[in-house]
């Protein structure tokens, strides 16, 4: 056991810091930092020049621009960028199809695919949750049957985080309606511009447009955009859920809302309270318990697969996000009601704005990623043999 | 950073689980040790000493085996996997580190010597009706008289206290500060009064009555710096300990539900009670870390740093093990409140250690009061 970096891996943090800090706008740092939505272009943007750097996909294959790094390599630079307030790359390209790409797909789909994928040239959308299949996921009932050389797709997907800005859909569809429901389901990879395909938005309690529902209409898929072996997409959908329960704990952007939430304290003169000052230090404890978990963790996940206290990570990650943005309302005050206010027609800073939109937003984060009820479920099951 | 043991340090855990996980696998076993003075099985302390445990700590002048820190948590951890009632904890780790940090070279050589070899049982007698955790002393005062001490004052409770044959005490001095002095068990004007504690220790209120003394290290210094720092070892190595007791109660807990039966089904099919030992998995694995990461702190960083990193293991250890021992009572029903069954016991001990050196809400004041310090908390130095 020891605490100190290595030399190689403190210089290893001062170049993340370095680059994170300096080669990505200042405007779109500025947005994260603000809780701001970004725009389409400063997602892309973002995410290209960490690829040309080779920073947008280190967890991939090597072959496929990913860099071997150390658990606590991969873990320094999520930190650092977070710290940052840089954008992370989309998750959907960079942490769920990207991998799952590359670790189950032909030869050809990857190199049609991957190059495209780490460099956001393709944005990817998700097409996994139904109306009626949420928690229960495997119940799914978009179908998918075959016709010649391709397949026809009918059914509605929901919850499409961003799919207004997607030009492909990794769906999972049911291609055999007689088999155990686990069993009879494919992962298909579809073109947005497909025609019979509609994206529909769905306005949230924030006000914000960020989810839509998809919906297919005899939409015809070329048979080769399969992932790997029909009806083995579960197993495929597993691996990805996996992966995103491990990303999912955003520990380095709630230690920056708790920086934040601090300075405004102090500009409002409620750091002094004790109380609220016990509250901030208890929360700050929590999060660096998170976050000594997430490197102890990381360190023993093995072959790729996570290590079932990931289940930790996500539970724990989201409760710790979501009190964050609750303080932050408290601080605000009434002055928290004014999220409708447009910059030249109120006295009340920013923030104080920001702040409510924000902690509603962020209730969908115990939700989403396999609620944290489906991650205690996990941990009594997987776990403690429950 | 890096949270794995060593081979070495693996074998010690092997060494130490063998010894006393065994003595102590069968729950009797250590009811029966806490049942008759001196409430620890004092052939088992003879073999920690044999083993070199009791000298863990102490560097190899002093008559130790010159460990660090990860050595001793890890004993703590194994200690408390069982809920070893051996006074492990006060009588080396926080007795023997006072007299590590203060004592002359030759008080360490005799004194450490002792206590490593399993002749000695040391206890610190600091807490006083009144204090909470202070590195000071409050109302045991040192007097000089004819070119030697003499403490007055009452020191409660101290572990082990009836038992020790020597105490470390501190005391206000003359001037002021707080002062550390050796007494033995049989010096004139000292009383001891023994007791059971509720985790099944020992303790003593202790009373002195111009009861003479030796200085420990040179006479008349304030050692306050000296007991903090002592303190916040021994709240490290605590956190250790009962990281090992929630893990068995969790442990124990998860097996009463997949065979006991109610309704005609084990406990397990029920979902409420699946979620909370869940739960309890996320306190402890949260707990866990901030434990071993306060370890490395005191075994790499400065005073300052093991203090801070004390404080916040200590915190998120106090939230943990009442939330795990709370649990680990109700998911079993009555049986869990029962002496004879052992899960009641795990609770018991991690309330002990949990005001031992400091609850949470002590150690969130100080954390509390600093939170306008510091941007961010960096776990890397």
């Amino acid at each position: 056991m020891h605490l100190q970096l290595s030399p190689e891996d403190a210089a290893f943090r001062d170049e993340m810091r370095e680059f994170f800090t300096t080669k990505v706008p200042q405007e779109t740092r500025d947005a994260v930092a603000e809780r701001r939505e970004l725009t389409k272009e400063q997602f892309v943007d973002t995410q290209r020049i960490l690829n040309a750097h080779g920073l947008a996909v280190p967890n991939w294959p090597v072959e496929w621009g990913g860099r071997d790094w150390s658990p606590l390599r991969r873990h320094i630079w999520h930190e650092e960028m977070q710290r940052a307030s840089v954008p992370q790359p989309l998750p959907f390209n960079a942490s769920m199809i990207g991998p799952v790409i590359a670790a189950f797909a032909s030869e050809e789909m990857k190199q049609r695919f991957l190059p495209a994928t780490a460099n956001l040239d393709i944005w990817w959308s998700q097409g996994f949750s139904e109306p009626d299949a949420g928690s229960d996921l495997a119940s799914l009932r978009t179908t998918a049957v075959r016709d010649g050389d391709e397949f026809v797709v009918n059914g509605q997907k929901t919850w499409t985080t961003l799919g207004q800005f997607g030009d492909w859909i990794f769906t999972l569809v049911r291609t055999d309606p007689e088999a155990r429901k686990q069993r009879g389901i494919s992962m298909l990879l579809i073109d947005m511009t497909s025609p019979g395909l509609t994206v529909r938005p769905i306005e949230l309690i924030d006000g914000g447009h960020e989810v839509n529902e998809v919906w297919f209409e005899d939409v015809r898929v070329p048979a080769e955009n399969l992932v790997g072996e029909l009806n083995a997409g579960w197993d495929y959908a597993k691996f990805l859920l996996g992966n995103e329960r491990v990303g999912v704990a955003p520990v380095g952007g709630t230690k920056r809302v708790v920086a934040q939430a601090k300075e405004w304290a102090r500009e409002t003169g409620q750091l002094d309270d004790p109380l609220l000052a016990s509250r901030i230090a208890e929360l700050e404890n929590d999060l660096l318990a998170l976050e000594l978990t997430a490197l102890r963790v990381v360190a023993h996940s093995a072959d790729g697969k996570p290590h079932p206290a990931s289940s930790v990570l996500k539970l724990r990650g989201t409760e710790l996000q979501q009190a964050a943005s609750e303080l932050v309302v408290d601080l605000a005050g009434a002055a928290s009601l004014a999220s409708g206010a447009g910059d030249g027609a109120t006295d009340l800073p920013w923030w104080t704005r920001r702040a409510t939109p924000v902690y509603l937003n962020l209730r969908k984060a115990s939700i989403y990623g396999g609620s944290n009820e489906i991650q205690r479920q996990i941990i009594a099951k997987t776990i403690l043999g429950l | 950073m890096d949270f794995t043991y060593d081979e070495e340090q693996q074998a010690l855990r092997e060494a130490v689980r063998g010894l006393v996980g065994k003595a102590y696998a069968d729950f009797e076993n250590r009811r029966r040790a806490v049942a008759a003075d001196p409430g620890y099985d004092e052939q088992l302390w003879a073999r920690l000493a044999e083993m070199g445990l009791l000298g863990l700590p102490f560097s190899e002048e002093d008559g130790g085996m010159g460990a660090g820190p990860i050595e001793v948590g890890i004993v703590a951890e194994e200690i408390g996997r069982v809920v070893a009632p051996e006074p492990f904890l006060t009588s080396v780790v926080l007795a023997g580190g006072v007299v590590a940090a203060a004592g002359t070279a030759e008080q360490r050589a005799e004194v450490l010597g002792g206590v490593s070899s399993g002749e000695s049982l040391l206890a610190f007698a600091h807490a006083e009706p009144g204090t909470r955790w202070t590195p000071a002393a409050a109302s045991v005062t040192a007097a000089e008289q004819d070119g030697g001490w003499r403490l007055t004052g009452v020191k409660e409770p101290v572990l082990q206290g009836a038992r020790a044959d020597r105490l470390v005490v501190s005391a206000v001095l003359p001037g002021g500060g707080t002062g550390l002095f050796l007494c033995d068990g049989d010096a004139e004007g000292l009383t001891r009064d023994g007791y059971p504690t509720h985790d099944g220790g020992r303790a003593a209120r202790v009373r002195f009555e111009a009861t003479p003394v030796e200085p420990l290290g040179e006479a008349g210094l304030d050692r306050a710096a000296d007991i903090a720092r002592a303190l916040d070892a021994a709240r490290i190595a605590a956190c250790a300990e009962a990281v090992g007791l929630m893990e068995t109660a969790l442990r124990t807990t998860t097996a009463y539900l997949t065979s006991r039966k109610q309704f005609g089904v084990t406990l397990n099919t029920f979902q409420a009670l699946n979620f909370r030992a869940a739960d309890m998995y996320v306190s402890l694995e949260l707990a866990k870390s901030m434990a071993l990461w306060a370890t490395m702190v005191l075994a790499e960083g400065s005073p300052e740093e093991a203090a801070e990193a004390a404080s916040r293991a200590s915190l998120a250890v106090s939230r943990a093990g009442r939330h795990i021992g709370q649990e680990a009572i109700q998911l079993h029903g009555g049986i869990g409140v029962t002496a004879e069954y052992s899960v009641g016991t795990y609770t018991s001990r991690l309330t002990a250690l949990d005001h031992l050196l400091g609850d949470g809400q002590h150690h969130l004041r100080l954390l509390a009061a600093a939170v306008g310090d510091h941007e961010e908390v960096d776990p890397l130095p």
